[in-house]
């Protein structure tokens, strides 16, 4: 129990420093790295609660990819400067923001705090966690059976979600180069590209000289296929 | 010393969902607004996670499941408005976005 407290405590830690310095920290990239920080920890508690499972996933799909493709943008638009610490558009703007705060933390602790330390409610009759089987098979036997229209669903929306970036990432306008995209197999481009190298790399070898570099002759294999 | 049990886990997660909410609503950097909802949506999977343990149903994990699956496709379509926006207007933030202002 002791060992338990403390993980708890460490963890927790760590999530609120990374949760902070999320919002405080002025340069996007400590943004993301902050972030990184939070979402390990929520996983370790993932652990400690036994949903292994999870936390594998929410290291490899959150911390993993969600936070590259966050640094990627921020690389990409190089937004990576400090923010500009000018005056809020809107009037009292931040005092809103810490009374908005302050409401959401008193009403769900009072919330929490006032029934005592047990969760109220119906403990699970159909799909319980009893132990008697690893938790990733528990958790697919309810996916591919109460949940099975639902993970259809979300191929669909990953599928849409894929389509949607791709036509925003476009530049407006700008047809395909078909000459990009010539027919025929790959193979068949490949050798006809061998061959055309070929036969122009037989005259510079002609009128080479001896001491010619390796590097002059990958320099005309380079022209030659241009 | 005091046990552990949910209530502490249900607290930091509520924690944690106000910081991002605070986060959201004051910054301006259209990314790190984003990061914020990422840490809301990690609050509530954290206490979605601790009720399926409380309650001993495996169903809440399934839900985080599909959060992440969701939390996953908003971020890509997010991330390509958010470009998308950068191309035409260098340096843009929150505030700049207002042309549908009424």
């Amino acid at each position: 129990m002791r060992v338990e407290m403390f993980t708890f405590l460490l963890t927790a830690a760590i999530c609120l420093a990374g949760s902070a310095g999320v919002v405080l920290l002025r340069n996007p990239v400590h943004n993301a790295l902050s972030l990184v920080a939070t979402l390990f920890g929520v996983a370790v508690l993932f652990i400690q609660q036994g949903a292994y499972f999870l936390a594998a996933i929410q290291v490899i799909v959150y911390a993993g990819a969600i936070v590259i493709l966050f640094l990627f943008v921020i690389m990409l638009l190089g937004v990576d400067k400090a923010e500009g610490l000018d005056r809020d558009p809107i009037l009292g703007q931040r005092p809103a923001a810490i009374a908005a705060a302050v409401a959401i933390l008193g009403l769900s602790l009072t919330a929490l705090l006032s029934v005592g330390s047990r969760v109220t409610g119906q403990a699970s009759t159909l799909a319980a966690i009893d132990g008697s089987e690893p938790n990733i098979n528990a958790l697919a036997k309810v996916l591919f059976t109460d949940y099975v229209f639902a993970f259809e669903i979300t191929s669909v929306l990953l599928t849409v979600a894929v389509v949607g970036a791709v036509v925003l990432s476009r530049k407006a306008g700008s047809a395909i180069d078909v000459a990009e995209f010539p027919e025929g197999t790959t193979a068949d481009l490949l050798q006809a590209k061998h061959d055309a190298a070929a036969v122009e790399e037989d005259v510079p070898e002609e009128v080479a000289t001896e001491d010619e570099t390796p590097e002059g002759e990958a320099e005309t294999t380079e022209e030659a296929l241009r | 010393m005091l046990a552990l049990n949910e209530t502490w886990y249900l607290v930091l997660a509520a924690m944690i969902f106000t910081i991002g909410a605070v986060g959201l609503l004051t910054r301006k950097n259209p990314l790190v607004m984003f990061m914020c909802v990422e840490l809301m949506l990690n609050a509530v999977n954290l206490t979605f996670v601790t009720f399926s343990k409380a309650l001993d149903d495996i169903a809440g994990q399934a839900i985080v499941f599909f959060v992440m699956v969701v939390a996953a496709a908003e971020v890509v379509v997010g991330l390509g408005i958010i470009v998308a926006i950068m191309r035409r207007r260098q340096g843009a933030n929150a505030d700049d976005i207002s042309l549908m202002r009424g």
